[in-house]
Order: C-alpha cells, then sequence, then structure tokens
C-alpha cells in the first residue's frame, strides 16, 4: 500500500509538469487553434538559459529562476511578432510548418551553443526528506507547490485582471475586442510569452530528474498532449487536471502493467483513446457549426 | 464659422479584395447630429461603418471633429472616441455580462466614471443587471443588442455607429431600443450614425439621412424631407 501511495504521490509531481506544460499548450490553441509543436522545445531552451544563470554568471538559484522566466516572455513575445505574426493569414499548414521549424531551431540552437552532453541540474529544494516523509522526496514536494503557485498566479492573472480579461477576449472574438479597444496583435504576443514562461518553470522543474538534454522535453510535450487532450483542449482546467491524471496514470501503469520502458506508450494509448471516444476531452467543449 | 462635423465623410471608396463595394460616399454626421443611412441589403450600409472604424481597406476622407482617420488602426479610433455596435452584435459568448460591459469600457481609466455609467446602462435596459453574472452566450438575441449598446455606451463615445440596431428583434425591443438611443443622443448629446433596413424608425430618431443603392448615394436631405418623398415612401416605407 506504501509503494501504491509513493507511486500516486510522485505520479503527482510529474504530473503537475504536465500540466503546466499542457496549460501553456491549451493557451496558444484557444487563441490561434494551433498546437505548438515547439513548447516543449522553447522550455528546454529555457532551462538553459537557467543553466547558464546559475553555472556562468553563478547567480543564487531564485534570482536565475525568476530572470529565465523573464527572458523566457520575452523570448515568447517576440517568436510571436517575428514568426507568427506574418502567418496570421496564411493556411493552416503554414503554421504547422513554421512550428515544426521552431522546434528544429530550438533543439538544434541548444545543442549548438551548449552542446549535446547530459548535463545535471540543481534543485533547490536539498536532498532532505520532505514534510510526506518517504512517499515524496524534497525535490517532488518543492517542485509539485510551484507548479501549483504557477497554475494559480495564471489563474488569477486570466479571472481577475483587466489584461486578462483583454487576454480571453482576444483569443475568444479577436473583431468585437479590436472594436473595444484591445490590441490583439499584442495579446495574442503576450499569450505567447505566458505559455514560454509557462514552459520555462516546467523545464526547471523536471531537469532535475530527468537531467539537462536537448531532447529532454519532447516526452514530457507528449505526455503533456495526451494530458490537454484528455481535459480537453479548449478548456484550461481541463488540461491543468489532464496534465496531473495523466502523470498518475503513467506512474502507476508504469510501476504496475507495462514496466517502464512502454511507459510512453501509454501517453499515445490516452491521445487514440480520448480522440476516439471522446475528441473533446472531459471538459472541452463540444463545438458545432452548421453547414 | 460653421461648426466642424462630428464626422465628414467624402469620396469613401472601399473593397474586400476582391469587388469595390463603396464607390465614393459624401456624408457628414453634425455634432450632436443622429444621421441615418438608408438602404436595401448589400447596398453597402455595413461596409460604410466598416470603413469608418478602420476595419477595411479604404480609400478617400474620412474626418472625426476635424482630424484624418482614415487608415488608423480600428484601436486607435476606439481610443477617439467611435463606439461601434456591428453586424450581428460582436458578444462575447464565452464572457459574462458583465465581463461584457467591463471590456467596453477597456480603454478608460476613470474608474468612478466607469462605475457611474455601468450603473446608467443598466438603469437603461434592467434585464441586464437580472442576467450580469450569466454567460452572454446565453441571453436572447434582444438581451444580446442591449448588451452590445451598453457595451458601446461604456466608452462614453463621442460617435455611436449602429449596425442594425432592429435587426431580428421584436417589435417591443425595437421601440425600446430606439428609445434609448433618442435619450442617449438628447441626454449626452452622442451623435450617432444608424444604418437601418427599417427606414420608418430610423427617421423617426434621424435629421439627417442618406440613401445608399449599390455603393453609391441616391439622395440625401433632413430625414423629415426623406420621409415625405414619394419615391422612398413607395420603395422604403411601404405605404
Amino acid at each position: 500500500m506504501d509503494a501504491f501511495l509513493h507511486q500516486v504521490l510522485s505520479g503527482i509531481a510529474t504530473g503537475g509538469i504536465y500540466a503546466a506544460v499542457a496549460l501553456a499548450l491549451v493557451m496558444i490553441f484557444q487563441s490561434t487553434h494551433h498546437v505548438n509543436f515547439a513548447q516543449g522545445e522553447m522550455a528546454t531552451f529555457s532551462t538553459y538559459i537557467a543553466y547558464a544563470l546559475l553555472t556562468f554568471a553563478g547567480l543564487p538559484y531564485w534570482v536565475a529562476f525568476f530572470i529565465t522566466i523573464a527572458i523566457s516572455l520575452l523570448v515568447g513575445v517576440v517568436v510571436e511578432r517575428v514568426l507568427l505574426r506574418p502567418m496570421a493569414n496564411a493556411p493552416e499548414l503554414s503554421a504547422v510548418g513554421v512550428f515544426i521549424g521552431l522546434l528544429l531551431i530550438f533543439n538544434s540552437v541548444t545543442g549548438w551553443i551548449f552542446e549535446y552532453t547530459i548535463k545535471p541540474f540543481p534543485t533547490p529544494f536539498g536532498d532532505k526528506g520532505s514534510p510526506l516523509g518517504s512517499f515524496m522526496s524534497a525535490h517532488e514536494f518543492g517542485s509539485t507547490i510551484v507548479t501549483l503557485v504557477v497554475l494559480l498566479a495564471i489563474y488569477l492573472l486570466f479571472r481577475h485582471t483587466k489584461i486578462g480579461l483583454a487576454l480571453r477576449a482576444a483569443a475568444y472574438n479577436p473583431v468585437s475586442s479590436r472594436l473595444v479597444g484591445v490590441r490583439v496583435g499584442w495579446m495574442l504576443a503576450l499569450g505567447w510569452g505566458l505559455a514560454s514562461a509557462i514552459g520555462a518553470v516546467a523545464g526547471m522543474m523536471i531537469a532535475p530528474i530527468v537531467f539537462l538534454d536537448p531532447n529532454m522535453m519532447s516526452g514530457i510535450l507528449l505526455y503533456a498532449f495526451a494530458g490537454a487532450l484528455l481535459g480537453g483542449i479548449t478548456s484550461p482546467l481541463g488540461a491543468v487536471l489532464g496534465g496531473f491524471a495523466v502523470g498518475v496514470i503513467e506512474n502507476i501503469g508504469g510501476a504496475y502493467i507495462v514496466g517502464t520502458e512502454l511507459k510512453l506508450t501509454m501517453a499515445l494509448v490516452i491521445i487514440v483513446g480520448v480522440l476516439t471516444i471522446k475528441p473533446s476531452g472531459l471538459l472541452g467543449r463540444v463545438v458545432t457549426s452548421r453547414v | 464659422m460653421a461648426e466642424t462635423d462630428l464626422l465628414e465623410v467624402a469620396g469613401l471608396h472601399a473593397d474586400y479584395g476582391v469587388a469595390n463595394v463603396l464607390h465614393g460616399l459624401d456624408f457628414a454626421v453634425a455634432q450632436r447630429g443622429v444621421t441615418t443611412l438608408l438602404g436595401a441589403n448589400g447596398a453597402g450600409k455595413t461596409t460604410t461603418l466598416r470603413a469608418i472604424s478602420g476595419m477595411i481597406r479604404t480609400a478617400g476622407s474620412i474626418r472625426f471633429n476635424g482630424a484624418s482617420i482614415a487608415g488608423t488602426a480600428t484601436e486607435d479610433i476606439v481610443r477617439l472616441g467611435v463606439a461601434h455596435v456591428p453586424d450581428g452584435r460582436g458578444t462575447f459568448l464565452e464572457l459574462t455580462v458583465e465581463e461584457n460591459l467591463r471590456l467596453g469600457a477597456y480603454v478608460r481609466k476613470d474608474k468612478a466614471g466607469v462605475a457611474e455609467d455601468t450603473e446608467r446602462v443598466l438603469g437603461y435596459f434592467p434585464r441586464l443587471r437580472q442576467r450580469i453574472r450569466q454567460q452572454a452566450g446565453t441571453l436572447s438575441g434582444g438581451e444580446q443588442q442591449m448588451l452590445a449598446i451598453s457595451r458601446a455606451l461604456l466608452l462614453r463615445p463621442k460617435l455611436l455607429l449602429l449596425d442594425e440596431p432592429s435587426f431580428g428583434l421584436a417589435p417591443l425591443i425595437v421601440r425600446d431600443i430606439f428609445d434609448i438611443m433618442r435619450r442617449i443622443n438628447a441626454e449626452q448629446g452622442v451623435g450617432i450614425l444608424v444604418v437601418e433596413q427599417n427606414a420608418n424608425l430610423a427617421l423617426d430618431i434621424a435629421d439627417h439621412a442618406y440613401l445608399l443603392e449599390t455603393g453609391r448615394i441616391v439622395m440625401s436631405g433632413p430625414a423629415a424631407d426623406i420621409r415625405k418623398d414619394e419615391a422612398i415612401r413607395k420603395s422604403y416605407l411601404g405605404y
């Protein structure tokens, strides 16, 4: 029983990472109806920035943490303005092409600057036990708290601030948003910035577990995508819950059913399963259109 | 010297990329005036409003309070005090009624004034107050039109552009809405440019009218004169 509980709790810890990346995917999907395939590589790049700030600049962890978030936000905004904006009126496949290009560029640039050797990444939470004793490591406990804080902050931003309202309005109804004076283009860019910043936190929180290498996020993006689909790609709350659920399913399935080698297969099973049985996900809106 | 018109449009052309829709319109809205553009479906009424709001490419002159706004971004035209109640009402369906209203005042900084104006529009449309926490997508067509007008008024505009406010609504609601437009104009001096298929209603509140046919103005004058015109009466007023 203790072992089972341990699996569940550590599933929640990684689930938090999936939830954060899933939320980043959903945020961009809501405003553009595209899945940003490069979300994972962008997060990896951010994590390397944190690595550089820590090792080369020698900054304290939390200083590097917040600077990384700020830089990632800026990178997200710039990517949207420079690369995605010219694609605004282009056919769907052009945007997909840009996403794949972005993925390759971020992956190669990361490898080129920081090399492909696997590097350890520090945890700010020490290696002493956590309040949950043997059920969760100190890092798992700390990273769960951090992801929950980030998710709460994003929720408060969207629900209770003027800029959050404008972000939602611009995503739902760009034409009407312009008519009330919302600068829709900048809202889309800010959405990208926020998604990129959330990805950065996820990257920094997972890196101590999976170690730092340019392909670190590729599997995680797949789990996050499964989580987003499971919860409903149109629902931010659904994506977050889906992310946590996938984390737990992955851990328990890996421990008791399919073994660690086939863990990633479960993400694919979830993706295919959701798309065949309930494409809108658990909390997603069912969109019907008249033809 | 005559007072500058609130809105002055001259030689306005507009197209949607394929075909020219407007062929050189000249019209104006006086300070505190109500102007109506009449015309059948496809005459170019909606396009004219979109042109003024900078939503489509145009050629020709559009002056608001004497300054050119042709080629200005929609977001910046809004900041000058032009509120547009668009074709199809433009409701933010996923947001609550309250959030829709807050978006109407998005560019304003004066919190007290916004609170005051919110109270005022909820006074005009008590039904919105009852539904304030409801998702706007659950409102009826009439309520969404009320919401669209309220959203526009929360800008505290100098000019209100209204696209077919009577469209698809029950006659009683239409009368309410036109009464309120008259009040807004009289009490707050808001200039109004209203586009309508229902010429009777529009001529009731307008001081000036223009008749639009396939992108050209074919007749214009004081609303009272237009109402008396034989041809208009037969084809647009139906008696």
